[in-house]
């Protein structure tokens, strides 16, 4: 009996955190989702049905093409930068200089970076102002930084750090003798990429290619604040919903919209749950 | 290593970090650059943009108040997760994987989708409880919860949270006591770096404000750059800066060594998990 109160009292000191957590994080999901099938009625499918209006059509490609985009550029640029970090002296103040910088590249995004990219390259910049004088007026056909293509650029300032935090432990984990191994039975450099590094090392760079895929997908901020008319992609698209007039009428719409995005990350990080597995079994 | 092979990969390092470095410090140094812009073509470099920023009653009220989410965020995020994540060490071993995930949740559900539950929330709370800013905070806690939460697993891991809290109990302290004079002095650096991170997070936040239309920093650089872009950039390099510090100093926190090396890989970890696209 004794056992039995405690053990009851016990469970009151996880009260707060969960009663917590059940309002503010499982109440909007539970809003989300049941908001997206209810309607007056009941059950119903509707909300998903307006999702074949043509702009929302064309928000979501152009969602998987911008992520898809930077993923894939990010993750080239920061597996080129993860192994020029790699090769220099592990224990040197030059690379933890360079991953605290990526860490706080990383998170930096939204508003300021922006910003940031409308004064070094904007309409009004200075490097514009003088290259447009000098006939190399990069604008020539429009001013695409506030478009799409603005945004597959500067997602890349965040694609890159992010890339050489979570690829620099699997680069870390390859071993010299390996390609002295390489060597020793003939092997030369691309040999060594093509059968030991590259077989090792791809598991880890699929799966931080997803990581970036996911996070260009979810990012709203920065594009909210680049792109002040219309809503070219998903994110701004629910933003619009939630916030227009048109949008209060709807209420399930944007919730259809958000169990869209929500279902397509889940996809991504189940499959790098998968190659995460893969990774670990190989890089200890 | 041969002398030809090492000379190549010296070039291809040099070659990569001057030009990813010019890359990721251009656009900060353009944005210097921009705010002390003096009006007119060949004007002189002034400080104009930076000294009127106390002159926008709105941008202000919005730093103030993010200033105020910062702290009640960070604070109110600590005082629930600490006394949570010791109590389930010492009475509830088997909830431990259950708090965690539910912590790291947040990590894989974007911010954009969050919004669109908490709107008829605070509909709600905004008629019924309170219309303040201040209550974005509730909000900003989840967002924050997985950081703070790797950061202070960190922290609880280094030290014996079972041994120090009976060797307390045995001298007749009562929890209150174990809690606030012997587990937070021990885990001081964990406290320190997940407050830092709290408050960065909440400083750059835009989705959440935004979409539930409360004005805070970032908002109101938003729509101060409609009207003068000079001071929005001014106001968006401070809270850069700001921003910069606070993040270069959690990798300085920490005390010994190997603290702040497992700080540094629990952080690392946290990002290798986020598909939420966080801040940005």
């Amino acid at each position: 009996m004794v056992g039995g109160r405690r053990l009851s009292l016990d469970w009151i000191g996880a009260v707060p955190f969960l009663g917590y957590v059940a309002l503010f994080l499982f109440l909007p999901t539970v809003i989300i989702i049941a908001g997206a099938f209810a309607s007056e009625g009941g059950l119903t499918l509707s909300n998903f049905a307006n999702l074949s209006r043509p702009y929302i059509i064309s928000a979501i490609i152009s969602s998987v093409i911008l992520s898809a985009v930077t993923a894939a550029g990010g993750a080239v640029l920061g597996a080129l930068l993860t192994y020029a970090i790699a090769t220099g002296n592990p224990r040197g103040i030059f690379r933890r200089v360079l991953t605290s910088a990526c860490g706080v590249l990383a998170q930096f995004g939204g508003v300021t970076l922006a910003f940031a990219f409308i004064a070094a390259i904007g309409p009004a910049s200075a490097l514009y102002v003088y290259l447009s004088q000098h006939h190399l007026d990069y604008y020539g056909s429009g001013v695409w930084l506030y478009d799409l293509r603005g945004l597959e650029l500067v997602y890349l300032y965040f694609q890159i750090p992010l890339m050489v935090l979570i690829f620099l432990p699997a680069v870390d984990g390859i071993k010299p003798q390996w390609r002295e191994a390489t060597e020793s039975l003939g092997g030369g450099t691309w040999t060594y990429w093509r059968h030991v590094a590259g077989p090792l090392l791809a598991p880890a760079f699929l799966g931080s290619t997803l990581l970036l895929f996911a996070n260009s997908l979810s990012a709203y901020a920065t594009a909210a604040a680049l792109i002040n008319q219309g809503g070219p992609i998903l994110p701004l698209q629910i933003s619009n919903a939630i916030t227009s007039e048109v949008g209060l009428h709807e209420p399930g719409f944007a919730k259809a919209q958000a169990v869209v995005l929500i279902v397509i990350v889940a996809i991504v990080s189940g499959l790098y749950a998968v190659l995460q597995r893969r990774t670990a079994r190989w890089l200890q | 290593m041969s002398r030809s092979r090492r000379a190549k990969l010296q070039v291809f390092r040099v070659v990569t970090f001057v030009l990813l470095g010019a890359f990721f410090l251009g656009p900060i140094w353009f944005m210097f650059e921009f705010s002390t812009r003096g009006i007119g073509e060949n004007s002189p470099r002034t400080l104009d943009a930076w000294k009127a920023i106390g002159t926008y009653p709105d941008l202000v009220a919005g730093i103030v108040a993010s200033l105020e989410l910062a702290v009640i965020t960070s604070i109110g995020v600590l005082v629930v997760l600490v006394p949570t994540m010791v109590w389930v060490r010492l009475r509830l071993p088997r909830l431990r994987r259950v708090i965690e995930s539910i912590s790291l949740l947040p990590l894989t559900i974007p911010a954009i989708v969050l919004v669109v539950g908490f709107s008829p929330m605070y509909q709600w709370m905004g008629t019924n409880f309170s219309d303040s800013i201040l209550t974005l905070s509730l909000a900003y806690a989840i967002l924050v919860l997985p950081y703070a939460y790797r950061a202070l697993d960190a922290g609880l891991a280094a030290i014996d949270v079972k041994t120090l809290s009976e060797a307390a109990r045995s001298l007749g302290a009562d929890w209150f006591t174990v809690m606030l004079r012997v587990i937070v002095p021990n885990i001081s650096s964990a406290l320190l770096n997940a407050g830092l991170l709290s408050v960065a997070l909440v400083l750059g936040e835009y989705t959440i404000a935004n979409n539930l239309l409360y004005p805070n920093l970032q908002v109101e650089i938003v729509s101060l750059a409609r009207t003068n872009a000079g001071v929005s950039i001014a106001v968006a390099v401070a809270s850069l800066l700001f921003a910069f510090v606070l993040l270069v100093a959690l990798s300085f926190v920490g005390g010994q060594r190997g603290v702040r090396r497992r700080n540094r890989e629990r952080l690392v970890q946290t990002f290798a998990r986020d598909f939420s696209g966080g801040t940005r």
